[in-house]
């Protein structure tokens, strides 16, 4: 455990030295959802009908686009290949990884959904279900896209192959987040899909550490 | 060691399988045809109209098998990637590999025949059921492990890679399976049972068994062509391959 946090906070370190990119995700999951009004029209009532939904997207296709660099950077400078050599454990070591690439994607993400949902008109009492929803789907989608970015480690520019392989495995994750808001605006229980989501955050938190070791070793090796 | 392991551990070899899968595929395909044949034939002409579908109800014959080949191929590919992860067995893997495209062309079978039945049944070509996305995703994901296979260059290591893709994606094939059970949608439930009776009348079913083995049938024909052709390019350069197919020969 020791390893553990001496690797967190190597890892903190590198992402607080880099903490400008951490705009980048958020810029392109307000830009995504600057679109909408201007293809879809202006009317606030039919923005607000599909503004949960938008914002969903919007945040999973951001995550998608930094899922690249989880391991990227540490593969390119040879450190990963070291952390894979050393004693500590390597589903530990990805741990670490995941945590810090959700601190610095997902999280300023995460910050700036509540003006996403002003700009789209989001009903207000839906807010809370979509935070809720989107703070463990963010969890969620970091993990299964862990696996994923391992599995493609070793393709040169591999950005839409990436994406293609992590797309299927996120949409339970989008059909029961999206769902859960979906239910609430039609005053349905809504509840069902955040449980869902929580029993899938609570298999990945074990088993997608592992996964993603096995395959970082596959694609090294 | 008995005979049957002594057979697998065998025709395991590259050169043994090239000769195991030359000799059978194309009986595999013929015995195939054949079948489909009679189930065409009686699914078309001799199985009485839906009294409330009417004729349109026979392209259940195409869809069925293909939607159950789809699930069993993603299977087998699982099975056969963790095989090979877990004993570096070069043969399994190729067969998962091969049997990537066979599965999606199952898939697609599958949904291109029920967009056509749905259009006059339920009066829409599409649906977002989850039986019918669960079905689009599994097509995703053939094609994910497909794509993730030509992407890496070294051989081996692309089909280990996406056969661990494989292994991950089969936790689709339930959810495609119980869709119609979890979730109340409009695709209709269970109708063939293996174990208990089944709803569909007797008169009804045969050309339906028939046309599962020759799908069955078919892709043990078409996956020991493939298997051998990558079997082939990749031992092209042993001296097996090439006295069996080089110049001299």
């Amino acid at each position: 455990m020791r390893e553990f946090g001496t690797l967190l906070r190597r890892d903190m370190a590198i992402m607080w030295r880099r903490r400008g990119q951490a705009v980048q995700p958020m810029l392109f999951a307000l830009m995504v959802c600057v679109l909408f009004p201007l293809s879809q029209g202006s009317e606030p009532s039919s923005l607000a009908a599909s503004a949960g939904a938008v914002i969903w997207v919007a945040h999973l296709l951001a995550s998608l686009l930094v899922l690249d660099d989880l391991y990227r950077s540490d593969f390119e400078d040879g450190s990963l290949e070291q952390l894979l050599l050393s004693p500590i454990p390597l589903p530990l070591v990805i741990a670490s990884k995941i945590t810090v690439h959700w601190f610095s994607t997902a999280l300023p993400m995460l910050l700036i959904t509540p003006l996403l949902s002003a700009l789209l008109f989001l009903p207000g009492g839906l807010l809370p279900v979509l935070m809720l929803g989107l703070w463990l789907g963010s969890l969620l989608m970091c993990l299964i896209g862990a696996v994923m970015a391992a599995l493609t480690l070793g393709v040169p520019r591999s950005g839409l192959l990436l994406a293609l392989l992590a797309l299927p495995m996120y949409v339970p994750v989008l059909v029961f987040g999206a769902g859960s808001v979906w239910a609430a605006a039609q005053g349905l229980p809504w509840l069902g899909g955040i449980w869902l989501l929580c029993a899938g955050l609570v298999l990945l938190l074990v088993v997608a550490p592992l996964a993603a070791a096995s395959a970082l070793r596959l694609a090294l090796s | 060691m008995n005979k049957i392991l002594l057979w697998f551990n065998q025709t395991g070899s590259p050169e043994r399988f090239d000769s195991f899968a030359a000799r059978w595929s194309s009986p595999a395909f013929v015995v195939a045809s054949a079948f489909m044949l009679i189930g065409l034939y009686g699914a078309l002409l001799v199985v009485p109209a839906d009294y409330k579908q009417g004729e349109s109800f026979r392209i259940l014959y195409i869809h069925v098998p293909a939607a159950w080949m789809s699930l069993m191929i993603f299977v087998i590919m699982a099975i056969q990637s963790a095989i090979a992860l877990i004993w570096r067995i070069k043969l399994c893997e190729l067969i998962a590999m091969a049997s990537a495209p066979i599965g999606a062309v199952f898939t697609a079978i599958t949904l291109i025949t029920g967009a056509v039945w749905g259009k006059p049944t339920w009066g829409t070509w599409w649906t977002w059921d989850p039986r019918l996305t669960s079905e689009l995703v599994l097509l995703f994901l053939y094609l994910a492990v497909i794509g993730l296979y030509n992407a890496i260059e070294d051989r081996r290591a692309a089909g280990r890679a996406a056969g661990f893709l494989c292994l991950v994606g089969v936790v689709n094939v339930p959810i495609v399976h119980f869709a119609v059970t979890w979730w109340n949608t409009l695709h209709q439930g269970e109708t063939i049972r293996l174990i208990g009776p089944s709803k569909m009348d007797g008169s009804m079913l045969w050309p339906l068994l028939v046309m599962v083995i020759a799908t069955k049938l078919w892709y043990i024909g078409s996956v020991l062509a493939r298997t051998r052709a990558l079997n082939l390019e990749q031992e092209s350069g042993k001296h097996w391959a090439q006295q069996r197919y080089g110049e001299q020969a």
